[in-house]
């Protein structure tokens, strides 16, 4: 079971949140005017990655607030937990998919 | 190949069996093939094998970052069914199940698979309204699926409890009576055999590390860790590492990646005759030949590739194990473990082309995948053969992700794989 920071609450064992999916999938200003090729990617594609991964999770069972946090998805550590709409911490730095070819850390 | 038999076996046991050869070869890769497998799973090394088998596709390899059947094959629970509600899921896991009733024999490797039943229990009346369709809707496609109160359940598998004081006592349970289970390492040992024997390489150590396309868009071969290796077709079949695999080629995929935990206890004397599966309390049991229970447990709730889940996840396994079967409370657990399993939004999986011409993907199994090995290998050596999806594999196509002709089984039965 992972310990995750709650922005709010501090240090809170898994039970007591959700994990909310991928975070910063912002939805299309304009869906009229998407195809369904770009609604499909919208609603389905999802980055899955093996690495650093940006995620949404509510503390339900605390202070019931949203809040993103940045995990390793090979080893589960938990890197940051920042608030909704900022940006990720680690933008820039070679974040989101890894590249072709890039070694994944552990088996 | 050297075919097994009471003559073979015979002829081994006089010579105090250390005549038995290698069971495939250990090749170097070549330059090129016709076609490359990505991932040297069950799915995979059916693949290969039907390609070899039904459409003479000899020049093929199974390309394996590890071992052979190091992934889920050898992680799963090893049940195996069919009683699906959708046409297209029952048309996809009734093709599966066929093929398992002929397997060990096609193989000539026994796979010990076992027919004897999967019962799905009930505990409200929600659970007995929904799985009562799906027995009709199994019979209308040919599926066999029947009900049982839960005295029937009782008597088929008599260390359930009826007890009425439990948080959510059995009222009843779907049978099929064809489902059973097999065992997962060979069936990948039997399908590596099979299609080592008819031409087909092997190469385990081997990671895919990239895509090469000519200049027309189409495949040319993929980078691997041992060089290149020139493909005219490429199949990928990497269960929780599609999304990492066609991510080095290019592609994002409608996947998300958990881990799904099993445990065995301490192996006792036959005490479980079937399977039983209970998606109410979330709990999925029966006995292996070695004498385990083999339990399975849930997915963690969020993307991971640490093959390691929560331990509340299995603790909750094990308390509706307690409640329904009281004469385990004191069995011990021996291992548990974590696979990574790939889920799609609709929890379907995806067997067909892609929008790069010669590249084709099988994924997206999630949570169920070990069922339709042979059947999912099947369709996809067709698909890979003819260009064009077999008319069982067709509804599952990526594309179904753009067109909304989604195949919900999850949000229809609210299903356990």
């Amino acid at each position: 079971m992972l310990v995750i920071t709650c922005p709010n609450c501090g240090d809170r064992p898994e039970l007591e949140f959700r994990c909310g999916g991928e975070a910063h999938i912002a939805r299309p200003q304009t869906p009229a005017e998407l195809d369904d090729g770009q609604w499909g990617a919208f609603l389905f594609t999802r980055t899955n990655p093996k690495g650093v991964h940006a995620e949404r999770w509510i503390h339900q069972h605390g202070c019931g607030r949203w809040f993103n946090a940045l995990r390793d998805t090979v080893s589960d550590r938990l890197i940051a937990t920042y608030p909704m709409g900022t940006p990720r911490p680690d933008a820039g730095a070679g974040a989101a998919p890894s590249s072709p070819a890039s070694p994944t850390s552990q088996p | 190949m050297r075919r097994f038999s009471l003559t073979t076996l015979v002829k081994q046991a006089m010579n105090a069996h250390a005549g038995w050869e290698r069971q495939w070869r250990n090749p170097e890769p070549k330059a090129s093939y016709d076609a490359v497998i990505v991932g040297g799973g069950g799915h995979g090394l059916a693949t290969a094998y039907y390609l070899a088998k039904e459409h003479g596709l000899t020049n093929v390899a199974v390309l394996e970052r590890g071992w052979i059947g190091g992934g889920n094959t050898g992680r799963n629970t090893t049940i195996v069914r069919s009683n699906y509600l959708y046409d297209e899921s029952a048309g996809l896991y009734e093709h599966a199940m066929k093929l398992w009733e002929g397997l060990s024999q096609d193989l000539n490797y026994n796979v010990m698979f076992s027919q004897r039943g999967v019962l799905m229990l009930a505990h409200n009346v929600h659970d007995v309204q929904s799985f009562k369709r799906h027995i009709y809707a199994n019979r209308l496609n040919g599926v066999d699926n029947e009900w049982l109160s839960a005295e029937e359940c009782k008597a088929f598998c008599p260390p359930l409890t009826l007890d009425p004081n439990i948080r959510y006592p059995v009222m009843g349970g779907a049978l099929q009576r064809r489902g059973g289970t097999a065992r997962h390492d060979a069936v990948a040992w039997g399908y590596a055999r099979g299609a080592d024997a008819r031409g087909v390489d092997i190469i385990q150590n081997c990671e895919v590390l990239g895509l090469k396309r000519n200049r027309d868009g189409s495949v040319a071969g993929v980078e691997t860790s041992r060089g290149f290796i020139g493909a005219k077709r490429v199949g990928v079949v990497a269960a929780g590492h599609t999304s990492v695999v066609m991510n080095r080629f290019g592609l994002r995929m409608p996947l998300e990646s958990f881990p799904l935990q099993a445990l065995v206890s301490e192996p006792v004397k036959p005490v479980f005759p079937c399977v039983v599966m209970s998606n109410a309390v979330h709990a999925y049991i029966s006995q292996s030949d070695k004498g385990e229970l083999v339990i399975g447990a849930g997915t963690d709730q969020y993307v991971s590739y640490s093959q390691q889940g929560g331990i509340h996840i299995t603790n909750h396994t094990l308390d509706a194990i307690c409640e329904l079967f009281p004469q385990f409370t004191r069995m011990r657990m021996l291992r548990s473990w974590g696979g990574i399993v790939d889920v799609t939004p609709d929890r379907s999986p995806i067997i067909g082309k892609t929008e790069v011409s010669g590249l084709y993907v099988n994924c997206g199994w999630g949570t169920g995948g070990f069922k339709a090995t042979p059947g999912s290998g099947h369709v996809f050596a067709h698909t890979i053969a003819t260009g064009e999806p077999h008319k069982i594999n067709a509804p599952f196509a990526l594309d179904r992700f753009r067109t909304g002709r989604l195949i919900d089984e999850a949000a229809a039965a609210a299903v356990a794989h």
